[in-house]
């Protein structure tokens, strides 16, 4: 095959062979060997293996290995309110990621419209700035992916793109302070280290508001969880943004710009939008929307310790248990309900761990009687937003957030 | 007395910091070196699978492909034009209906 366009890092026909080899190997490694596990999606295909491959990681569902989209196993959040780092979800757009960070050559540059740009190492960063904390879901847009119908393209997720950490680092607004912003900057621009294989193909960048930017909790972390981040989260630096979406999240963080002018870039103005709609949903097929970037995040909730199909005793307490977050603020309750919506009843929330973070919730279930029950459970956050009745559809799987459901039946 | 110390020093800390909490050590940042996983799998041989093998694996691997819902002819059109489009895959123009063909009778809407 004759090499096309400028196809950066890695050609072609030795990646097809390196390939062909790895397969070679593959196919004399005992089938067993190969864990798999079975997502519930409308249509399929559901079969997904379960990889242990990556460095820094344990258990993960493989939705892609290159660039890697790895899901975190559902059961994982039962577990623990803060998502361990080898378990937490992971989403590249472009395959050129270093692998290889050395921490005393590291830089992060903050240019453009400022007095005085600057570029700081890691150590400047970690000893010249206050150091800051917060607990925070980071949630793929398009988590939930899989679950829409009609069924559209695109990373074909579970509810497994998605958790929960503390996040410790330095305040964005310390790092611009310390740059200056000069008057008429109107948003500032966030650049990592990842390329395309593509030269000519539009670098991973994201954008926000000045005012956004400079509103103190949106933050450039070097630690989730009291360690440094793995490698395929965004290790040395990602920013961290409270109660939107993870498009926003640039990991590997190493270039900062502030802009005079609104961001035109592909990846702000074109990828990542949503209808602007109610739910950002609109009819499949419909044209003709104005289409605004995904931006704050909406309530969910989810059981953690039963799946549909769970059997559980009639007449009998059971505990239900799980997790729920407001999206942009916190959670005032988690209700739940067992004859389809008519009435509800409000589940025990646990420890406030901070508004941008998962919160726990439970309540002793009883189904009266045996038969097939249909629990749904819903989150209503502190803005008075709870999560709809219905399932929302945007032709790129954003902001799910319909009140989940699950079959149980009372034997 | 110095019970009422206490108090002051936890209202404070209370009042100062509602959201985020000062964390006072700062972490020794580790250098990391280590490699990535590379994709063992080709798209199953079939016509075409020539072309989408030697086009679309540099950027990505097949799994992802392979992972997608059935979708209709006109929708793996507007993805392989998503591609070259918006991503700049540059994938020869006559290898464009072999790709779509291909996607479409692996993956078409039955």
């Amino acid at each position: 095959m004759a090499e096309r366009g400028a196809l950066r890092g890695l050609i072609t026909r030795r990646r097809l062979l390196a390939a062909a080899t790895a397969a070679g190997a593959a196919l004399s490694r005992p089938a067993w060997a190969q864990k798999m596990i079975d997502l519930p999606l409308p249509g399929g295909p559901g079969a997904r293996q379960i990889t242990t491959a990556f460095p820094q990681k344990g258990a993960m569902i493989l939705q892609r290995t290159r660039p890697p989209l790895l899901e975190t196993p559902f059961e994982v959040f039962d577990k623990r309110t803060f998502t361990p780092n080898d378990q937490f979800y992971v989403r590249w757009h472009w395959a050129l990621i270093p692998t290889d960070i050395d921490t005393d050559k590291f830089t992060l540059t903050v240019r453009g419209h400022v007095d005085q740009p600057l570029s700081m190492s890691l150590k400047d960063i970690l000893r010249e700035l206050p150091s800051v904390e917060l607990p925070a879901v980071n949630q793929c847009s398009g988590n939930s992916r899989g679950f829409f119908q009609p069924r559209v393209p695109g990373g074909e997720w579970s509810n497994g793109a998605m958790g929960n950490a503390r996040w410790t680092g330095v305040r964005l607004k310390d790092v611009l302070d310390k740059a200056g912003v000069k008057p008429g900057a109107v948003q500032v621009r966030f650049k990592g280290l990842e390329e395309p294989v593509v030269a000519e193909a539009p670098p991973f960048m994201k954008s926000l508001d000045i005012d956004h930017a400079r509103d103190g909790e949106v933050m450039i972390a070097y630690a989730m969880n009291g360690e440094q981040l793995p490698l395929v989260n965004g290790f040395p630096l990602r920013l961290v943004v409270p109660g939107w979406y993870a498009t926003y999240w640039v990991k590997m963080l190493s270039d900062i710009e502030v802009l005079n002018q609104p961001d035109t870039n592909y990846w702000t103005k074109v990828a990542y939008t949503i209808p602007d709609t109610p739910h950002a949903s609109i009819k499949p097929g419909e044209t003709g929307v104005k289409m605004v970037p995904v931006n704050r995040m909406v309530p969910r909730s989810f059981v953690t310790n039963m799946a549909s199909g769970s059997k559980v005793n009639a007449a009998a307490p059971t505990t239900l248990r799980g997790i729920a977050f407001g999206g942009d603020c916190g959670v005032t309750s988690v209700d739940f309900s067992i004859d389809r919506g008519q009435s509800w009843y409000q589940a025990e929330l646990g420890k406030d761990e901070g508004k941008y973070g998962f919160r726990r919730w439970q309540t002793q279930l009883l189904l009266p009687t045996p038969g097939e029950y249909s629990l749904l459970i819903r989150c209503t956050n502190s803005n008075g937003v709870a999560q709809p009745d219905t399932p929302n559809w945007n032709p790129a799987g954003f902001m799910r957030n319909v009140t989940e459901s699950i079959d149980i039946v009372a034997v | 007395m110095f019970r009422n110390f206490l108090t002051v020093v936890v209202l404070l800390g209370v009042a100062a910091t509602p959201l985020m909490a000062q964390t006072p050590v700062p972490l020794e940042l580790k250098s990391v070196r280590l490699d990535l996983p590379d994709s063992d799998k080709m798209f199953p041989a079939g016509p075409g699978s020539d072309a989408i093998n030697n086009n679309c694996l540099a950027c990505h691997s097949a799994g992802m492909v392979l992972n997608q819902p059935a979708m209709s002819k006109q929708a793996w059109e507007a993805e392989v034009n998503k591609m070259i489009n918006n991503y700049k895959a540059p994938i020869a123009p006559e290898d464009v209906g072999t790709i779509v063909a291909y996607l479409t009778a692996l993956k078409g809407v039955k």
